[in-house]
């Protein structure tokens, strides 16, 4: 994907940087801060927009290729935007032995897209995920921050139609 | 010298908590699993038909994981003066029955309960119900016929009314035929037989006499040390924690041990690095304390990343309070002005436990400036750790703490001479520190009576894959991987034969069948060519193929080194390409020992556990199952695509065929 050349700064959106020196305020005068920021922002954002880093490397004095350096390197942040809604399959080696490949194929097919990617309507991200811990419930999804443990292939129909239908129904949760 | 302000402190505020609530109580287990399998519904579900029914004293609570993770949502009752009772998958239908039923009508929920771990060996208290199952798997389940059995004999003897005979989810015991368990004494009977129903209702419950014939005497192979507050407590409560004894090692330790007798204990405790690697505590703290420097840090390591592991998750989640504490005696016993926790973004309930368990212990005065009156200054923050698996090493830890990307730096020198910020550090992992304050207080000794050798105490593990009942187990060290598998947690799936058992994770190796008799200590299972590893333990069973195992822990690694070194870097990718290509029968025999080579290289030459430890899961599996490569190379494209076939559907070769 291509980034989007920078705005100038004046031409940030002035609540964007609102948002940026509240996350400084209260994280100035500890150490350690710079990855805490950028998980505030990603859990405002659901991604790190390329504003919000640029006023964060203006206002630290971290060059912008440091807080790139971060953000590349760790699987957690998401530089692009995702899909309304996130659907991640857990692929932690207990789900794998029981057949988290399987789920995965089955919604691949279905939404016509790949790990990793959106469909065109950006309404559902399809990712796989190491380990969400729920080992026991073998193999698990989370569905839009939901856990959803002991799922067959033939869960999968039904779960994409509920996220289209609760959608359609403007109803979010 | 015992300093009297702390001491008096605390009990000033021990008091200021008061007694734990007389009355009845419903527990649910809220922890990530419970919450997946419905807990929160259940929760709420419990509040208001409570509140329907009329039972305003019965308080509805919070609780960590019980364990117990294959029957999740469990949900433990306690009625006045009457030992609880636990209940496993509970759906909406069966928490109306307890309401119903057990609250209001003082009845048990039939075909739920989980019988208490306890065995019992005489019958003081006269028997209130029985529990009964049929633990064999051939044939048809018989627990019904020995049930009503029961009833009739009862009924017989006029006692019908006063005792209630229930079908048990789960006793503990498995493939011991039908099995008995008289309440509230715990006495245990198994194997019994159609013509033994009478002999126990006439001879143990009317007379009091237990058969010996038929005792089940074995102790539960479970010792929950790390666990003990685990599903007892609401991990949201600090009253509950201080209740329950947590804290209580803390002031012990600022009232009379100091910080060289809490090092003292650790070192008599025998307690080594539940991480993985094994480095004994007391050791390593005292290294950090001898280190001068004008400030030092403790750092939990709770970047649980091991895939199939789920134990650092559960403690956090369910008896935070208990790793704080041990934190804070790290720092104590180092010499340490703050604490951070490195908790996993992807565990977002751990983490907001952990920081409303800081929050609660600072307002109250066990974290923050002079701690108890002690004079000594101590604080604790939360950082995010950020989806990299190399995190859990030491020094990129570190690197992740102060911000920067997660490559690890070469040791010596040690964190524990220079760490954070170029600080002396000691990093201890989730299930080190929550055994720490058990330690302190019943003493190190205490702890170093159970286990073997040089692997002392207890170790939980994260029991998976394809096994019966997969769940969180705390055994004593030198248990075998035989009675894990099999007498705690039930035995494999299906009852499909067991091919291996998987420890340590990526950085672990497999067990073949053959071995599962060697009991579980650091050096038994290196010998064997695995780790302890923090404690992930994935059943295998015959369907599963070796080559795509070793192939997927592999790719793992591969995709979480940081790039930094090149035996790591290259060698893991080009092991993948070969194993990759054997796995589509194209592989020649020379591929193995080129495997092997470069193994070899990756194990010597990488800079940290990663790329050291990656190798693990292939040589391990070359090493026992290398028949399972040749099939491969020898079967050409045919026999490669027939195997992918059965893999993707989840047969056996056989069937595929």
């Amino acid at each position: 994907m291509n980034a989007a050349p920078l705005p100038p700064l004046e031409e940030i959106d002035p609540a964007l940087s609102e948002e940026i020196n509240s996350y400084l305020e209260e994280w100035k005068d500890k150490e350690g801060n710079l990855i805490m920021m950028l998980h505030e922002i990603q859990d405002r954002h659901g991604f790190v927009p390329r504003e919000a880093s640029l006023l964060l490397a203006e206002a630290t004095g971290v060059p912008m290729a440091r807080i790139y350096e971060v953000l590349t390197f760790y699987n957690y942040f998401k530089l692009v935007p995702p899909g309304k809604h996130n659907v991640m399959v857990c692929n932690g080696t207990a789900c794998y032995l029981k057949g988290a490949g399987r789920l995965l194929a089955e919604l691949e097919s279905r939404l016509g897209i790949s790990d990793g990617d959106t469909t065109d309507d950006r309404l559902i991200h399809l990712e796989t995920v190491r380990c969400i811990g729920c080992c026991g419930m073998a193999p698990a999804m989370v569905v839009d921050h939901k856990t959803l443990g002991k799922l067959n292939p033939t869960d999968m129909a039904g779960l994409i139609e509920g996220i289209r239908k609760r959608e359609e129904s403007g109803n979010d949760q | 010298m015992i300093n009297r302000q702390v001491k008096e402190e605390f009990e000033r505020m021990l008091g200021n908590v008061g007694e734990e609530p007389a009355g009845s109580w419903v527990r649910v287990g809220m922890d990530t699993g419970g919450i997946a399998a419905g807990a929160d519904r259940l929760f709420t579900q419990l509040r208001e038909e409570c509140a329907e029914a009329g039972l305003l004293d019965t308080a509805v609570l919070r609780a960590g994981s019980f364990g117990y993770a294959w029957i999740d949502p469990l949900v433990e009752v306690r009625t006045d003066g009457k030992p609880s009772v636990l209940y496993g998958v509970v759906d909406e239908s069966v928490a109306t029955r307890i309401v119903n039923e057990h609250l209001s009508g003082g009845r048990m929920v039939d075909g739920h309960v989980i019988a208490p771990r306890r065995r019992g060996s005489s019958l003081d208290q006269p028997v209130t119900a029985i529990l009964v199952q049929d633990t064999s798997c051939e044939g048809g389940d018989k627990s019904l016929f020995l049930q009503s059995s029961i009833e009739d004999e009862l009924k017989a003897h006029g006692l019908a009314e006063e005792i209630q005979v229930v079908r048990a989810l789960d006793m503990g015991i498995y493939q011991e035929g039908l099995v008995v368990q008289l309440l509230p004494s715990c006495v245990t009977y198994t194997n019994v037989l159609s013509r033994d129903i009478a002999r126990i209702v006439e001879e143990s419950v009317s007379r009091k006499a237990v058969l010996d014939d038929l005792l089940w005497t074995r102790k539960d192979f479970q010792d929950r040390i790390v666990l003990r507050h685990c599903g007892n407590l609401d991990p949201e409560s600090l009253d509950a924690a201080l209740r329950a004894g947590v804290y209580q090692g803390l002031a012990d330790s600022l009232a009379k041990h100091g910080a060289e007798g809490v090092i003292e204990e650790m070192k008599a405790s025998g307690l080594r690095g539940r991480g993985g690697a094994g480095f004994p505590t007391g050791v390593k703290w005292q290294l950090t304390r001898k280190s001068e420097a004008e400030r030092k840090f403790v750092i939990c390591n709770a970047d649980e990343g091991d895939p199939g592991a789920f134990m650092d998750r559960s403690i956090l989640e369910g008896d935070p309070h208990s790793v704080l504490e041990g934190l804070i005696l790290a720092g104590y016993a180092v010499g340490a002005s703050k604490g951070f926790f490195y908790i996993r973004a992807e565990y977002p309930l751990a983490v907001a436990r952990v920081g409303k368990a800081i929050a609660s212990a600072r307002k109250l005065g066990l974290l923050g400036k002079n701690i108890l009156g002690s004079g000594w200054d101590f604080d604790a923050e939360i950082r995010l750790g950020a989806g990299a698996f190399v995190c859990g090493e030491e020094t990129a830890l570190i690197a992740s703490i102060e911000g920067k990307r997660g490559s690890p730096e070469p040791r010596p020198p040690y964190p524990s001479v220079k760490g954070l910020w170029g600080m002396p550090t000691c990093i201890n992992n989730v299930e080190t520190l929550a055994a720490v304050p058990w330690i302190i207080v019943n003493g190190g000794e205490a702890y170093a009576s159970r286990g073997m050798e040089k692997s002392r105490g207890t170790k939980v593990f994260a029991v998976t894959g394809k096994v019966r009942n997969p769940q969180l187990v705390e055994v004593p060290m030198g248990t075998t991987v035989y009675d894990i598998v099999y007498n705690v947690c039930g035995g494999v799936q299906d009852d499909i034969p067991i091919k291996g058992v998987q420890t340590g994770g990526p950085s672990g190796g497999i067990i073949p069948e053959k071995f599962l008799e060697t009991p579980v200590t650091y050096e038994n299972l290196q010998a064997l060519g695995s780790i302890m590893g923090s404690g992930g333990m994935l059943i295998m069973d015959e369907n599963d193929c070796m080559v795509d195992v070793a192939a997927f822990y592999l790719k793992f690694c591969v995709d979480e080194s940081c790039g930094k070194c090149a035996p790591c870097r290259v060698g893991g990718y080009q092991v993948l390409q070969l194993l990759i290509k054997i796995s589509r029968g194209r592989g020649k025999p020379e591929d193995l020992e080129q495997i092997r080579r470069i193994c070899t290289g990756m194990q010597k030459a990488s800079l940290c556990g990663l790329g050291q430890t990656a190798p693990n899961p292939i040589l391990s599996s070359l090493r026992y199952f290398a028949d399972e490569y040749n099939a491969y190379i020898e079967g050409g494209t045919s026999y490669a695509r027939k195997r992918k076939r059965a893999l993707a559907e989840g047969k056996s070769l056989k069937e595929a065929v």
